[in-house]
């Protein structure tokens, strides 16, 4: 196993009280293992994202234990962590069009930031060069300073600094979103060349929007609220989602062939529950379509199939019916 | 970038024009006749008057068209020539400008480059001490609220008045002639000292509010928290936000620079120190409208070479602009 996630818990502290972003959070990436994470804006997607590698206040550690390669993390450890940073476990995060310091050019960052490592960025040129030209950036970036460089190519950029170390797991937080439909297919197959490469050996894809992990991704955590609902094979949580969030989510997605005045986009009716005080139970019970009350205790995740785990009475009563 | 500058300089130019005939204008068409006031002072007997007026005139050149007058101006102003004063008369208004300068730049000079280092250094430092901060914050914040004016009266008050620390108004004692001797500078020290520190003080404060502020802000910004992501040593963010914080510093060292040629006014006011701003006062109270004239050309052209040199020094130091400016931005 590449990482182990087991019963996260990782609060905000506001001046509101605190916000359970991630409530008892529990999945695994196996090596060479593309893993896409999905769920609605505000489901606890990047604070998860976050906590594995850079966990500070207003963030708190509840709970949980995360391990890399079977290695615990200190992830409350800021210090302690950094370690593991960059070469353990590396992030391309949600904000990665913003993510360079405006006034140093690209190639005098990169080799400040080795060179507080104590690595040679001469050494490290070829490889970087290298590494540039698969993400299709000429290596003259590296002499350019990141106002220079439009939105798309300042986030290739830093997913090359993010793992120009070969980090362990590569943890992707919404790095599709802001691109246009043809970028986006090009990101998604650059990401599956790295781990094809071996650069990283795993990969954590972060995204509200589940069609691009058809593409990529081998296995899927579908979160809400916090939690996570529906985890599996991609085939599996595409095609026959158990979880009726993940069969909501799943199905109102756009669909090739289908014409939209015909049919509209259904969505999900209402919206996710706030985080602060979240509803008992099963927190996807306001807006469930199946709900009654049984779901007014914690449905436990129960493996129901070959790596198919799903936290719903509903699937559990069917799947007691069918032994 | 020649074309930037090109047209910088071509704006600061059409602006100096504007700025020369708008001050021509005034004490021509405004109401109260400076020559007149000028001859009611310096004449006792009612007979000497018409000939004093015409003299004056012609001295002043009144006596052709207005457009000659206008094109004289210029030719005068071209060689340096501001006229004459009438309070100080005949003294040339650029000697008296010239004479005051060095009283301005040397309280103004020290006292803004001084408290931005300063200032700068030690917001810095408050920027990352908790417990500096939480004192020197609201000490800083009551030190910019408090309005110059009463600082300076209570500073002169306590320091010059109560206990007789220093001397309380002018650059040098009255009983001494200016020379190199070392009682001369002592004494010139002692008076330079509290104008100085006034100015000091209040500005420090400033900069310094204004450096915490921006470093944290830059701390907080998400190349810091993405160079953190990255297990970068806490040395390495702290040098890049401290320079990107420096940079707005920059561009308000250069606007006060480019100030300084108006001199401290209140500060020369309150404790009668000579310099421009004093010697505005003074014009304003003799009427000496072309001493005014000669003080204001002297600042707007004093604040437009400075602006052209913040222009200059900020494409230096920010590659945003630099770039911004070759339209090599994507
Ligand atoms: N800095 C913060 N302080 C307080 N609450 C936060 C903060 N950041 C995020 N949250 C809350 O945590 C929850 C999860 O947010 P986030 O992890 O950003 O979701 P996602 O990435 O899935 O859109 C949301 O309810 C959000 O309002
Ligand atoms: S546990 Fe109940 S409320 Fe929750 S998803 Fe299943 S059926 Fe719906
Ligand atoms: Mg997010």
């Amino acid at each position: 196993m590449s990482l182990r996630v087991e019963d996260l818990r990782v609060y905000y502290q506001t001046l509101e009280g605190e916000v359970k972003a991630l409530d008892g959070v529990s999945f695994a990436i196996a090596d060479g293992e593309i893993m896409g994470l999905a769920g609605e804006s505000g489901c606890g997607k990047s604070t998860l994202a976050q906590s594995i590698v850079r966990l500070v206040p207003p963030m708190k550690l509840v709970g949980g234990v995360v391990e890399l390669d079977g290695e615990k993390l200190p992830i409350d450890d800021f210090e302690a962590m950094n370690r593991h940073r960059m070469v353990g476990v590396s992030i391309v995060p949600q904000y990665a069009m913003s993510a360079l310091n405006p006034t140093r050019k690209i190639g005098k960052l990169i080799k400040e930031l080795l060179g507080a490592r104590g690595i040679s960025y001469r050494a490290k040129l070829p490889e970087l060069e290298n590494r540039l030209q698969l993400v299709g950036l000429p290596r003259e970036v590296l002499d350019m300073y990141p106002i220079e460089l439009s939105g798309g190519m300042k986030q290739r950029v830093v997913m090359v600094i993010s793992t120009l170390l070969d980090p362990s797991l590569l943890i992707a937080d919404e790095i599709t979103s802001a691109l246009d439909v043809s970028t986006q297919r090009a990101v998604a197959e650059m990401l599956v060349d790295f781990r094809d490469r071996e650069i990283v050996k795993s990969m954590m894809v972060v995204t509200h929007d589940v069609s691009i992990l058809y593409q990529i991704a081998d296995s899927i955590l579908i979160m809400y609220a916090g939690q996570p609902v529906e985890s599996g094979p991609a085939e599996v949580i595409t095609h026959a989602p158990r979880h009726p969030y993940t069969q909501l989510l799943v199905g109102s997605l756009p669909q090739v062939g289908v014409r939209y005045d015909e049919q509209p986009l259904s969505g999900i009716a209402g919206n996710p529950p706030g985080l602060i005080d979240p509803p008992s139970g099963c927190r996807f019970r306001p807006r469930c379509p199946f709900a009654s009350e049984r779901c007014e205790s914690r449905p436990p995740l129960v493996e129901i199939g070959d790596g198919h785990s799903v936290a719903c009475w509903k699937v559990m009563e069917e799947e007691d019916a069918r032994v | 970038m020649r074309r930037y500058f090109g047209r910088k300089l071509s704006i600061y130019g059409l602006t100096f024009f504007v700025a020369v005939t708008v001050n021509w204008m005034i004490p021509r068409f405004m109401p109260g006749d400076p020559i007149e006031s000028m001859v009611a002072r310096l004449t006792m007997r009612p007979e000497t008057v018409e000939p004093m007026r015409e003299y004056f005139e012609r001295f002043f050149g009144y006596d052709v068209p207005l457009w000659k007058q206008y094109l004289n101006f210029w030719g005068a102003l071209l060689q340096g020539d501001l006229g004459t004063s009438v309070w100080l008369f005949p003294r040339p208004v650029t000697s008296v400008i010239m004479g005051s300068l060095p009283y301005t730049l040397g309280l103004l000079l020290p006292a803004i480059l001084l408290s931005w280092w300063a200032g700068n250094k030690f917001g810095a430092i408050a920027a990352r001490n908790r417990w500096l901060d939480n004192t020197f914050l609201p000490v800083g914040y009551l030190l910019t609220a408090t309005p110059y004016m009463w600082l300076a009266l209570v500073l002169a008050f306590l320091l010059a008045w109560q206990f007789d620390l220093f001397p309380l108004a002018g650059a040098y004692s009255v009983t001494l002639r200016p020379n190199w001797s070392w009682t001369f500078v002592w004494d010139l020290l002692r008076h330079w000292f509290l104008p100085f520190a006034t100015l000091f003080i209040v500005a420090f404060g400033g900069w310094a509010i204004g450096m915490r502020n921006m470093i944290i802000y830059e701390l907080e910004a998400d190349y810091s928290r993405y160079l953190e992501s990255l297990g970068a040593p806490r040395r390495l963010i702290r040098r890049y936000s401290f320079r990107n914080a420096l940079l707005p510093q920059i561009t308000g060292l250069a606007l006060q620079l480019g100030a300084v040629v108006a001199g401290a006014l209140v500060t020369e006011i309150v404790f009668s120190y000579p310099g421009l701003g004093w010697v505005t006062l003074k014009a304003v109270e003799n009427l000496d409208f072309y001493l005014l004239q000669g003080v204001f050309l002297f600042i707007v052209a004093g604040v437009l070479v400075a602006n052209f040199l913040i222009d200059v020094v900020y494409v230096l130091v920010d590659p945003r602009t630099r770039l911004g400016m070759q339209g090599r931005a994507a």
